[in-house]
C-alpha cells in the first residue's frame, strides 16, 4: 500500500516550492545503496549465467576436449554441421519428444484432477487429505525412481501382479521400447505436488458469484468446470505449463538412474539430457557438449517463446485481482 | 500489493464450507471414499517399498509368493524343526499342525498351541496341504543397508553441504529480495524480469563452461562447487522473500530510518526479526533441494565417493545391490525417511506452494 503511496507523490504536479523534490534525489541515492544489496545476484548472473553462455557458444566453435589436454582449436562451424547429421542427436530429440507428448498433458491434468477433487466441498479431512497427495513431491527423486523400478518390476512387481489378478499378462515395462514411456510417466505422477496446490489455491479463488451465475442459468457441472473455471484457472495452466516443459528439457535423473544411462531399452529412453552428458561427461567432448546445450537453450527459447505467444490467445488474467 | 490484499480478503470466505444444504451431506462420503480410494492407488509405491523391504530375498524370488513378508511357519518340537500345514479337521475346521511323521495315507501331526497332548493322526495324502505362513519380517535388511550403502558417511556429507549451502542461499536472497523490494533499484524492472528468466534457461546451457572453469581452478572433487554458487542468491528464493517484503509494513523501516538506522541495520534489526517463518521457509527448501540434487554431485564428485552426498549414494547402492530388491528397498527408505519425517512436522510451510504465476504483474 505504501509503494502506491510513494508512486502517487513522486509523479504528482511539482511545484517550485514542493519540499519533496529533495526527495526524489533522496530516492535514487536510496536506489544506489540498494544495488549494493542486489550485488550478489547481480555478480552471480554474471559469473553462472551470462559468462558461462557466451563461453559454451564460443566452445561450440571449438574443439575444446577436456582429457586430451591439448590446447582447444577453433574449428568453426564443425560442431554444428555434425549436429545437423548426427543419428543419436535426431533419435534423443525424438525420444524426448515422444515423452513430453505424453508427460506434458499428464502433468497439467493429473495436478488439476486431484485439485478438483481435493477443494470439493463435500470432501473430509480436506487437509489431511492435501498434505497426503503432496507427500511424495518431497521424496527424493532418486529413492521414487527405485520404488518405481521395483513397482513395475516385470516379476515381482506389484503392477503386473495386479494385472494378473484380472487375467493381463503385464509387459516388461522398464524393458520395453514402448511400455516404458507410460512407466516413466508415472514415475513423474509423484512430482505435481507443487502444480496441485497452485491449481487448489486457484480454483478456490474463483469468485463465488461466478458460479452462483452459472448454476442459476442451468449450466452442468462439466460446463461449469470448461467455462467458468477453467478460464480463471488458466495463469496457473500456463505456468505448470512452463514448468513442466522445463523439466522435460532438462529431463535426465530418472532415465539415468532406471537404466544405468545406457539409454536401453534399444535407445528407447536415450533422452537429449542422456546424451549431452554422455558427449561432455562421458567422452569430455566439451565443444560438442557445448553444441548440444545451446542447440536445446534454441530449441527452449523458440518453444517457450511460442508458448508466452499462444499465451495471449488462451490465458485470461483478468480474474486476478 | 493492492492485489494480493485482496485476495487475502476473499479467499477464506471461499475456503469456509458453502451453507450446508441437504445435498452436501449425502455426497460428503462419496467424495471422500473416491479421493481415498485414488490416495491409495497413488501412495501403493510406498506400500510396496516397505513391504519388500522387509522380505528376505527367498520371500521375493519365490514366484506368485505371499506380498506380506511372510515364511512357511516352523514349530520346534524335542529339539526338531517341523513345517506347520495347513490341515483340514474332520470336523470342517481346518488347523495350523506342525507334521511330525509324514505318510502316504496317514501323517502325524502335533498342535503347535498344545504340543502335551501328542500326536495327531490325520488321514490324506499330506502331499496337498498347504504349508502355513507366518509372519516373518527381516528387520535386519535395515541395518545391512545402512551399513552397505555407508548411511552415517552419506548423511553427514549431504548436511554439510546443505547447511553451508542453506546458509549462502539464505543470506544471499534475504539482501538481493531486500534490494528489490525496498529500494528503487536502477534498472530493478529488467532484472526482476531476468531473474525469472534465469528459471526457464535450461541448466546444461551454462554447465559445460562452468565445470571447466571448475576443473581448471581445482574445484572438482571438492564440496566448493555444491556450495559457493548457492552463495549468489536464486530467483525461486528471491521472488518467495520479496513477497514476503511486501507484506511487512514500510512503515516500519521508515521509523527505523528516523531513528538513525541505516539499510542494513533497518533489515537486520527490524525486518528480519519479523519473517523468521520465511527464513525456516527458504532454509527447508534449499535443505530439500541439497537432498535431492544429484547432477552436480555426481559430476563433481565423481571420483570421491567419501564425499557424495545421499542422491547419489544412493544411486551407486542401486547399482551394486541391483540383484537385491530388498536392500534397494531399505535403502530407499533409509533414505527418504528423513525428509518426510520433516515434512510432516512442517506441512504449513510446504503447502502452500510456489507460484510464481503473478510475477508479471
Amino acid at each position: 500500500m505504501a509503494v502506491t503511496v510513494d508512486k502517487g507523490v513522486a509523479g504528482g504536479p511539482a511545484t517550485p516550492f514542493d519540499p519533496r523534490r529533495s526527495r526524489v534525489s533522496l530516492d535514487e541515492r536510496r536506489g544506489r545503496s540498494g544495488l549494493w544489496f542486489v550485488m550478489p545476484w547481480i555478480v552471480g548472473f554474471f559469473l553462472w549465467y551470462a559468462i558461462p553462455m557466451v563461453a559454451s557458444l564460443w566452445f561450440s566453435f571449438t574443439d575444446f576436449n577436456l582429457v586430451s589436454g591439448e590446447p582447444a582449436e577453433f574449428i568453426g562451424l564443425d560442431n554444428w554441421q555434425k549436429l545437423l547429421s548426427d543419428p543419436e542427436v535426431r533419435q534423443s530429440a525424438m525420444v524426448t519428444i515422444k515423452y513430453g507428448a505424453i508427460a506434458l498433458p499428464v502433468a497439467i491434468l493429473f495436478p488439476m484432477f486431484l485439485a478438483y477433487l481435493l477443494v470439493s466441498a463435500r470432501l473430509r479431512w480436506r487437509e489431511g487429505f492435501r498434505a497426503l497427495f503432496f507427500m511424495p513431491s518431497i521424496i527424493p527423486f532418486v529413492a521414487a525412481v527405485l520404488i518405481f523400478g521395483g513397482m513395475f518390476n516385470g516379476q515381482i512387481g506389484w503392477v503386473n501382479r495386479m494385472l494378473a489378478v484380472v487375467g493381463i499378462d503385464g509387459p516388461n515395462w522398464f524393458l520395453d521400447s514402448t511400455w516404458v514411456y507410460p512407466a516413466l510417466v508415472f514415475i513423474g505422477l509423484w512430482g505435481v505436488g507443487n502444480a496441485m496446490l497452485i491449481f487448489i489455491a486457484s480454483m478456490n479463488s474463483v469468485p463465488a458469484t461466478l458460479y452462483d451465475a452459472a448454476r442459476i442459468d442451468g449450466a452442468s457441472q462439466w460446463s461449469i468446470f470448461v467455462h467458468v473455471t477453467l478460464p480463471v484457472i488458466s495463469p496457473v495452466i500456463f505456468y505448470n505449463l512452463v514448468i513442466a516443459l522445463i523439466g522435460i528439457f532438462n529431463y535426465f535423473l530418472v532415465p539415468f538412474v532406471l537404466n544405468n544411462g545406457s539409454g536401453d531399452p534399444n535407445g528407447a529412453t536415450l533422452f537429449y539430457a542422456l546424451y549431452f552428458f554422455r558427449v561432455g561427461f562421458r567422452l569430455f567432448d566439451m565443444g560438442y557438449a557445448a553444441t548440444l546445450a545451446w542447440a536445446l537453450f534454441i530449441f527452449a527459447v523458440v518453444v517457450t517463446g511460442l508458448l508466452f505467444w499462444s499465451a495471449r490467445y488462451w490465458v485470461h488474467y483478468e480474474f486476478e485481482g | 500489493m493492492a492485489t494480493t490484499l485482496e485476495k487475502k480478503k476473499t479467499r477464506p470466505a471461499i475456503l469456509a464450507p458453502e451453507p450446508k444444504h441437504t445435498k452436501r451431506r449425502k455426497g460428503s462420503w462419496l467424495a471422500t471414499g473416491i479421493t481415498a480410494f485414488v490416495l491409495f492407488i497413488f501412495l501403493l509405491p510406498l506400500g510396496y517399498m516397505l513391504v519388500t523391504s522387509v522380505k528376505s530375498e527367498q520371500m521375493i524370488t519365490q514366484v506368485g509368493g505371499p506380498i506380506l513378508p511372510r515364511s512357511p511357519a516352523t514349530f520346534e518340537y524335542e529339539g526338531e524343526l517341523l513345517d506347520i500345514y495347513t490341515v483340514p479337521m474332520p470336523d470342517g475346521s481346518e488347523m495350523d499342525l506342525a507334521m511330525l511323521q509324514p505318510g502316504r495315507q496317514v501323517s502325524q501331526f502335533i498342535d503347535p498351541s498344545n504340543p502335551e497332548a501328542g500326536p495327531i493322526e490325520w488321514e490324506g495324502n499330506w502331499r496337498g496341504l498347504p504349508p502355513a505362513y507366518e509372519l516373518d519380517p527381516q528387520w535386519q535388511n535395515f541395518p545391512r543397508a545402512w551399513d552397505l550403502m555407508e548411511f552415517p558417511l552419506l548423511l553427514r556429507n549431504t548436511l554439510v553441504i546443505a547447511g553451508l549451502g542453506t546458509i549462502g542461499a539464505v543470506a544471499s536472497s534475504v539482501l538481493v529480495a531486500y534490494g528489490l523490494a525496498r529500494f528503487r533499484v536502477p534498472f530493478g524492472r529488467s532484472i526482476m524480469v531476468v531473474l525469472i528468466a534465469t528459471i526457464i534457461l535450461p541448466r546444461f546451457v551454462t554447465l559445460v563452461p562452468t565445470y571447466a572453469l571448475f576443473v581448471r581452478i581445482g574445484w572438482v572433487d571438492t564440496w566448493l562447487p555444491l556450495i559457493v554458487p548457492h552463495f549468489f542468491a536464486n530467483a525461486f528464493n528471491v521472488f518467495l522473500l520479496r513477497q514476503y517484503f511486501l507484506t511487512i509494513p514500510k512503515e516500519l523501516d521508515e521509523a527505523a530510518t528516523i531513528d538513525g538506522a541505516g539499510p542494513f541495520r533497518t533489515l537486520w534489526s527490524v525486518i528480519l526479526p519479523q519473517m523468521k517463518a520465511a527464513l525456516v521457509a527458504v532454509s527447508l527448501f534449499h535443505f530439500y533441494f541439497a537432498w535431492n540434487d544429484f547432477f552436480e554431485p555426481m559430476i563433481y564428485l565423481s571420483t570421491r565417493p567419501d564425499l557424495q552426498p545421499i542422491s547419489v549414494g544412493l544411486r551407486t547402492f542401486n547399482t551394486l545391490y541391483d540383484s537385491q530388491p530388498n536392500l534397494i528397498q531399505s535403502g530407499a527408505l533409509l533414505a527418504l525417511i528423513i525428509p518426510v519425517v520433516i515434512f510432516l512436522f512442517a506441512q504449513r510451510i510446504f503447502l502452500q506452494g510456489i507460484d510464481l504465476s503473478g510475477v508479471q504483474k
